[in-house]
């Protein structure tokens, strides 16, 4: 029996893990890699409809608390991302992840994702540090409510909305999703966050400001978890901070049925999927648990 | 980690190379990049070569932020990110060091560790006569290879590598320098049927292994290399013909 199996509502998973999106996901070789990992699904980099070189560097620190990004949604733009999708899928479930400015172009590009055959489409509603797309409009619940619905008439494969965190109306977002007939809801994205050089008297991050991700935010991450668990009844993966099993195990009692993991791949390797499934294993023998499902949202009883 | 240095000594190789020194908190081991940044530029990644208490990175001005890096001088402050990247094995017993051009630099704390032979070959003598000076001090035996003739054998570097092996048994190349020089030395050397080990670029963002910037076929330049084994060259697909640019699309080298 694979107690490690999950689903997120019609996608089946054989693990839990899945890689986050802008986690060694930009080209085909490196999501296949992944996949052969131990995680049960990869998401994509985030794609918009053209090429984009993102921020200029310095775009990424981290310290042994925290990880802080401003990559400005790098990505080849999705006609030349049918190619990396190819290579990706013949490995494993993929879940392609999109960004864009209006929901029009949410739907046309999930389509185009439909189309290179990933397992479901994740909108990106949530990147604190890319002027016009992501936080901004995902912290709109009519604006939430329309882009999901738009992007369900388009494609028939599951639709999933990603959230930030950065707003005091999370429980409102996760139900604009469900009234959208949004499938999942993925949370959460990084929290808005500046670092400052003391030496220079200035922001590292040539953007200024990023996004903050790693284990200083996990805390954060599973009360958004827990909050949507009671305002929405479609499933919640969770992600943040997820760095082994224990974090992992948090997410899923806080009320997710499957989790992503982003930060933690660049100190623990991408061997960190294996590391989590067999922690989750010992734990959920020593406990007496059979499935993850026996796991899910047990901190609410 | 990160760290706010103070350069202790920034000099001029070249007409086109400087060098920058500091001290460091950090281990580093030859072979081991840092991203180096200070306001005004964007942050770019340099090979160590010098790895000891004093640290130092070799640059050769080619745009913007190299250009601003070579204005800096003692006293200054940079903000360095690393040490990143796995390094050379310095195991192999009888090793000939190949490098080109700005590609010398990172070789250059082998030199210092061990005993090795060198090759250093450039377009020209002003770009490689800085070296020359270095190997004598350390009492290794090198070869020096220009393009145009004005120094050393005329010619390229694997033109020269085939004569040196011609009269000469090594354990292993271990090599820097373009790719498209990298590229025919790993087929001389699969050819030979010696085993080497050679550090490639990308480009380079996170250079924490996760951002996926600096893949090549599935591996990630700044933490599965930027050193990788011929072996591992030879299952390599993109090497020698296409690289990526900030966004992730494919280009011919
Ligand atoms: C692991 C590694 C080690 C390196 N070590 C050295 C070294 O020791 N000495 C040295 O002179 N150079 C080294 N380089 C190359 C160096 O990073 C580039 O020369 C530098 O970034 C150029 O910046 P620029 O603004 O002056 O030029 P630009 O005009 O911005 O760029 C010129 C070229 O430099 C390369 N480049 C620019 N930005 C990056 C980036 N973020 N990542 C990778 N490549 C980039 C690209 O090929 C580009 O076409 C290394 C590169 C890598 C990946
Ligand atoms: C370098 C980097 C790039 C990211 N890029 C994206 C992206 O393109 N789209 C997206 O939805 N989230 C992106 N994220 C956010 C992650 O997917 C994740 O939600 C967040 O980092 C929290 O998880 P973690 O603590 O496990 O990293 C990125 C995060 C990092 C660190
Ligand atoms: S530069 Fe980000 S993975 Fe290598």
């Amino acid at each position: 029996m694979n107690r490690l199996a999950t689903a997120v509502g019609s996608v089946k998973l054989k693990r839990p893990g899945i890689v986050a999106s802008g986690i060694l996901d930009e080209t085909g070789p490196s999501m296949a890699r992944m996949l052969s990992g131990g995680a049960g699904a990869v998401v994509s980099k985030s794609i918009g409809s053209v090429a984009k070189g993102g921020h200029a560097n310095p775009n990424f620190i981290e310290t042994g608390c925290w990880t802080m990004n401003a990559m400005g949604l790098p990505n080849p733009g999705i006609d030349a991302f049918r190619e990396e999708m190819e290579v990706a899928v013949a490995a494993g479930k993929v879940i392609g992840s999109v960004y864009a400015a209006s929901p029009a172009e949410f739907a046309s590009l999930a389509g185009k994702m439909e189309d290179y055959g990933a397992a479901a489409v994740e909108l990106n509603l949530s990147c604190p540090h890319a002027a016009g797309f992501g936080m901004e409009m995902g912290t709109d619940p009519a604006m939430v409510r329309s882009i999901v619905s738009e992007t369900k008439d388009a494609v028939s494969i599951p639709v999933w909305a990603k959230l930030t965190p950065n707003t005091h109306i999370l429980a409102s977002i996760g139900r604009a999703v469900e009234d959208g007939g949004g499938d999942a809801v993925v949370a959460i994205n990084t929290l808005k966050a500046m670092h400052i050089v003391p030496e220079f008297g200035k922001p590292f991050l040539s953007n200024r400001f990023g996004g903050l991700s790693g284990r200083a935010i996990k805390p954060v991450g599973v009360r958004a978890v827990f909050d949507l668990r009671s305002a929405v009844s479609i499933p919640i993966v969770g992600v943040g901070g997820i760095y082994g099993h224990r974090d992992a195990l948090e997410y899923i009692m806080a009320g997710a049925c499957a989790f992503q993991v982003g930060s933690a791949v660049s100190e623990m390797g991408p061997g960190i999927f294996e590391s989590i499934n067999a922690g989750l294993k010992e734990f959920m023998a020593e406990f007496g648990y059979k499935s993850i499902k026996d796991m899910e949202g047990i901190a609410h009883e | 980690m990160n760290e706010v240095v103070r350069i202790s000594s920034a000099e001029k190789l070249n007409s086109s190379t400087w060098v920058i020194r500091f001290k460091a908190a950090f281990d580093a081991r030859p072979g081991q990049f840092v991203m180096v940044w200070a306001p005004g530029m964007d942050e770019i990644p340099l090979s160590l070569s010098s790895v000891g208490e004093t640290k130092a990175v070799t640059f050769k001005v080619i745009g913007d932020d190299t250009r601003k890096l070579s204005a800096m001088s003692e006293g200054d402050r940079l903000h360095v990110r690393g040490p990143y990247g796995n390094g050379f094995d310095l195991s192999s017993r009888k090793v000939l060091l190949v490098g080109g051009g700005i590609g010398i630099a990172p070789l250059m704390p082998i030199l210092e560790a061990k005993e090795a032979d060198a090759v250093f070959a450039a377009r020209d003598g002003d770009e490689v006569a800085y070296c020359v000076p270095i190997a004598e001090g350390l009492g290794r035996r090198h070869w020096v290879s220009t393009d145009d003739g004005s120094l050393g054998f005329k010619g390229n570097a694997v033109q020269l590598v085939t004569e040196v092996l011609g009269e000469n048994v090594y354990d292993e190349i271990i090599a820097c320098g373009p790719e498209i020089m990298l590229y025919y030395l790993h087929r001389l050397c699969v050819e030979r049927g010696i085993r080497c080990q050679m550090s490639l670029e990308r480009y380079m963002k996170c250079a924490a292994g996760i951002c996926g910037s600096c893949m090549v076929d599935d591996r990630r330049v700044c933490a599965d290399g930027p050193v990788f084994t011929g072996e591992q060259i030879s299952e390599l697909r993109e090497f020698g013909k296409t690289a990526r640019d900030a966004s992730g699309a494919k280009k011919k080298l």
